[in-house]
């Protein structure tokens, strides 16, 4: 067999998540690209054609998913890529929760955003 | 079957002569999920200015969009993203245990098929409005 080239642990929740969510942004990814630069050309983007989109349910679901998908695919990526290239002890520790509330940032500011252009406001 | 094998550091450049199939897409699938996830953080905070209403917005976006530099590193993001997209088909297959043998030959197709797509796609990206 071909040495196994990852960095993640197999079998894994972590490893699972991972591929889980690959399997969704492969897809959603794709549309995004093909949404946003041959639909509708970046060029041409404006807040109303932004909000249009956004205030069909189904659109901002696909959206918000994306985001929480994508944060944790890459948090969970990095995370995985550093501590295969050694890194442990307090280090790791250090990197986890950095992480882990980096990607909340993320999250939290995105699904904001996502609130703003679609009109929705949470107090 | 879970077992380790000792790589030696891929930041040793000399190297890279050693590299198999298997090694160079390990190693260009991390590389773009780097970019990948740092262009996320930069992606939602342009789009921030949507909270501050549709002057800042559109003129945030129209005012990238206008420059030749933003629309070049947009093709360098599409291609990074294609590559991983079809990197990462090809890893689920592995991890599935679908062509197993074949897997630096997929590599090989995920890469040329990139390149296809961006090449495709250069004039959709670099042309109107400018």
């Amino acid at each position: 067999m071909a040495e196994r080239y990852s960095s993640f642990a197999p079998g894994g929740t972590s490893w699972l998540l991972q591929r889980i969510t690959a399997a969704f942004l492969i897809g959603v990814l794709a549309f995004h690209f093909f949404q946003l630069h041959f639909v509708t050309h970046a060029f041409e983007v404006e807040l109303a054609g932004t909000q249009a989109r956004m205030e069909n349910p189904a659109y901002y679901l696909t959206m918000v998913s994306f985001l929480i998908a994508a944060a944790f695919h890459g948090v969970n990526g990095v995370y995985n890529a550093l501590v295969n290239q050694g890194i442990e002890g307090t280090q790791k520790t250090a990197l986890k929760w950095g992480l882990t509330a980096a990607g909340i940032v993320l999250v939290v500011q995105g699904i904001r955003v996502a609130n703003a252009m679609a009109g929705v406001s949470i107090v | 079957m879970s077992q380790s094998y000792n790589r030696g550091l891929v930041e040793d450049f000399g190297r890279w002569r050693e590299f198999s199939a298997g090694m160079w897409a390990w190693i260009f699938h991390k590389f773009t999920g780097w970019v990948l996830i740092g262009y996320l953080f930069t992606h939602i905070a342009v789009l921030s200015t949507a909270m501050e209403g549709a002057a800042s917005y559109n003129s945030t976006i129209q005012g990238l969009e206008g420059l030749l530099m933003i629309r070049v590193l947009e093709v360098g993001l599409l291609a990074v993203a294609v590559f991983h997209i079809l990197n990462g088909i090809r890893l689920l297959m592995v991890n599935l245990g679908i062509g197993l043998e074949s897997q630096d030959k997929s590599f090989y197709a995920s890469l040329f098929v990139t390149a296809l797509i961006v090449v495709a796609s250069v004039p959709t990206f670099l042309g109107g409005g400018l």
